[in-house]
């Protein structure tokens, strides 16, 4: 591989306003990050860590865009307008890929900069091997695992040969095994361009011993702290009130024992899938009263459509899926043919993708929605509402509109919509996904008490830690699906 | 989580015009379609359609799935058919007179010509679109027919989030059921799930614009294409035979008499 030059940044005063914004994204920034350094860049949500990413990839600019204070150099220059020179890795898998093939995929960037034609495949070649994708060129990117979709990006990343490779919670949406094959792909592109590094994840275990600094920025502007990893250890308790995920050490949990109570729904030679082709074969499953069951498995098991079957929302496939005489209250003993009314204050569900079940203009309205379709009289709505709003740390947002709340607010906002109306059981589909150590625990709590009021709390997860401190029960799913060539 | 996308492309080995490069084949169905649609007349439909039966086997489809990706147009052909009998300009003798509905000797010839028309611009369109593969359609834009490559990949682009809107729209339909709000309501549920998914679609687009420009798309420079897009003989042959259909099929129908020039009224 052609060596690379490393890359410089420096902040002075920097400063960037979103249009349409009040307030600052990032103020008053000084920062200056040496060639070849790798940094790990922390700090609460909303702190401004992305936008920060971005501006030093040179996505920032123009009047329309926002308003900018100070200056951001890479390499002594303005970092806008230097295309190419900085690499940026999205959080969303799905997010980074622009074209249907993968070899096309990785050249788009090198076709951007001009790259002669003849130089384009060789590079290709040498960055999907850097990042160990081992797949023909003419695979098609849409039957790819989110791991290696990651991984391609990085792959299209590599081939420009950038001076600076910027990872913006590049596992966050990984299974364990993603997480893995990321991690090891970045750390080997490292050893061999010697680029330098910046990366944003709350899961700092996974890079704490890639990097040789640590950075976390104040919500309010500027640099809170930094210096090397190890002030992970010796600045923990303060980070940990942040939020910030600390290596080796577990989040403080209060044991917990609860103790299940009768079935609520119960599945027999299930088999689960969308539109009738089978998916995953599941066999018997039940949900109990007073219980938390965790789905776990890799991406593309069938996680997701477990949950959906176990939400009344997707029929089963094959088998059957029957509620309980204490869940069904007078209704059918099937889910899936209830009333969508009739679900509310039985089964909830919160979507692996918050986004997809906003239905109101701002945060207060969306949480009063089921309270309002069960028909609540309005003294108990505003109740019910003001109570979630507290306890999901979502007050001073209560007159935001969903859409622009961040990631980890999205989600807890999604977890409210559902509990607002008291389901007698919950399907959370990742509801740990971009959530801090802080509003993690706090999450951990919230179910555990819901358990322990008798509701059969269902977990599609990811997330062992998670899946550990709540789980009574656990069904792993086995691994189905590979990548195919198209 | 990743739902598979379903390929439209049919992909089969590069045989006969398959191999053409896409814009060869856009070009050589807008060649017929501009022949055909310059006269409304049984013969140069018919002889025309009897010389692409030649073209459509040489398109490398095998003939089922042929069959079933045109399904479409031999079902449309006929009720294209069926509206000029019934409603198309009275000529000669008139065999039915009911309201509006005049069935005469002109409607019939008129309405086998639009049922011969039909399938004569729609098959071969079909059979030569069905191997086209959006990427090399985007190459072939842009470096053959020097479209702005801006436009062009950005529409490449957003062809990919297409998949992902249909999926959108099935947990849209599903999350709604988990709220409680499915059970009345359908025009005005199906308005605000439409307005949830333009709302989804503006931000996934934002997102990929990002995306790109991440990958230097816009950048400063003359940008260099990975893959050419070629022009080679079977190309020639491509446009060739379909500008030669065209023209044997006008000439047919002017030595018939029967050419009958939409413009000329």
């Amino acid at each position: 591989m052609a060596s690379t030059v490393p890359a410089a940044v420096v902040a002075r005063g920097w400063g960037w306003r979103h249009a349409g914004r009040r307030d600052f994204a990032v103020r008053g920034l000084d920062l200056a990050i040496a060639p070849g350094e790798r940094v790990l860049l922390l700090g609460a949500s909303g702190a401004g860590k992305s936008t920060l990413l971005q501006g030093i990839a040179g996505l920032l600019g123009g009047e329309d865009e926002g308003e900018e204070e100070g200056s951001l150099l890479l390499d002594g220059r303005p970092a806008t307008g230097q295309r190419g020179r900085a690499g940026l890795v999205l959080q969303d898998p799905e997010a980074g890929i622009v074209l249907a093939r993968v070899g096309d995929d990785v050249a788009f960037g090198c076709e951007n900069l001009g790259v002669p034609p003849g130089e384009i495949w060789p590079r290709v070649g040498e960055a999907l091997d850097g990042v160990g994708l081992r797949l023909p060129l003419d695979a098609a990117t849409s039957t790819l695992s989110g791991g290696q979709k990651q991984r391609l990006a990085l792959a299209g990343v590599l081939a420009m040969r950038p001076g600076i490779v910027l990872l913006d919670e590049p596992t966050a949406n990984l299974d364990p095994v993603g997480v893995r094959e990321v991690r090891e792909a970045v750390e080997r592109l490292l050893d061999r361009t010697g680029a330098t590094l910046v990366v944003v994840e709350h899961r700092t275990a996974v890079w704490a011993d890639l990097v040789d600094r640590v950075v976390v920025l104040a919500p309010g502007g500027g640099v809170a702290a930094a210096g090397p990893p190890s002030l992970l250890q010796r600045d923990a308790d303060r980070l940990a009130a942040d939020g910030v995920w600390i290596p080796g050490r577990a989040i403080d949990l209060p044991t917990w024992h609860p103790t299940p109570g009768g079935p609520l729904l119960t599945g027999e030679e299930l088999t689960v899938g969308r539109g009738g082709a089978a998916l995953a074969e599941v066999g018997r499953i039940g949900v109990r009263e007073s219980s938390a069951l965790a789905v776990t498995g890799p991406n593309g098991a069938g996680k997701t459509t477990l949950g959906l079957t176990l939400a009344g929302l997707l029929p089963p496939v094959g088998g059957s899926l029957r509620a309980g005489e204490r869940l069904a209250a007078g209704r059918g003993p099937e889910p899936i043919r209830w009333r969508s009314r009739d679900l509310l204050s039985r089964i909830g569900t919160v979507f692996q993708e918050p986004e997809h079940q906003f239905l109101a203009a701002d945060v207060a309205a969306e949480l009063a929605v089921g309270p309002r379709a069960l028909g609540l009289p309005q003294g108990e709505i505003d109740a019910r509402v003001d109570e979630l709003l507290e306890r999901l740390g979502l007050v001073r947002l209560a007159a935001a509109n969903p859409f622009t709340l961040s990631g980890g607010e999205k989600r807890r906002l999604s977890v409210g919509t559902a509990l607002a109306t008291r389901p007698a059981v919950l399907v959370l589909d990742e509801p740990t996904f971009g959530q801090d150590a802080r509003t993690w625990r706090e999450l951990v709590l919230l179910l555990r008490s819901l358990v322990d009021d008798g509701t059969g709390v269902v977990a599609v997860t990811h997330d062992e830690a998670f899946a550990e401190a709540l789980a009574t029960a656990t069904l792993a799913l086995p691994s189905r699906t590979v990548a195919v060539p198209a | 989580m990743t739902a598979v996308a379903q390929r439209p492309v049919v992909r089969v080995p590069a045989r006969g015009f398959a191999a053409a490069n896409p814009v060869a084949k856009l070009g050589a169905s807008a060649l017929l379609a501009v022949a055909l649609v310059l006269s409304l007349d049984w013969v140069s439909a018919s002889v025309a359609l009897a010389l692409e039966s030649v073209l459509l086997a040489a398109c490398g489809v095998p003939w089922r799935t042929l069959w079933i990706r045109t399904l479409p147009i031999w079902a449309a052909a006929p009720f294209a058919g069926l509206t000029v009998l019934l409603y198309g300009r009275p000529e000669g003798r008139v065999y039915v007179s009911w309201l509006l509905v005049q069935i005469s000797d002109g409607s019939v010839e008129l309405a086998i010509a639009t049922v011969l028309r039909v399938l004569a611009i729609g098959l071969p369109s079909v059979a030569l679109f069905l191997t086209v593969d959006p990427t090399d359609l985007a190459d072939g834009l842009a470096q053959r027919l020097r479209l702005p490559s801006r436009f062009v990949l950005g529409a490449l682009g957003g062809l990919r989030l297409v998949t992902l809107f249909q999926e959108d729209w099935r947990a849209l339909e599903l999350a709604r059921r988990a709220r409680g709000v499915a059970d009345t309501g359908r025009v005005r549920r199906f308005a605000g799930q439409a307005f949830a998914l333009l709302v989804l679609a503006i931000r996934r687009g934002s997102t990929l614009a990002t995306a790109m420009e991440a990958r230097a798309f816009g950048a400063p420079v003359r940008r260099t294409w990975a893959r050419a897009s070629r022009f080679g003989a079977v190309d020639a042959v491509l446009l060739a035979s379909s500008g030669l259909i065209g023209a044997v099929a006008v000439a047919a129908s002017v030595a018939a008499g029967e050419w009958n020039f939409v413009g000329g009224g």
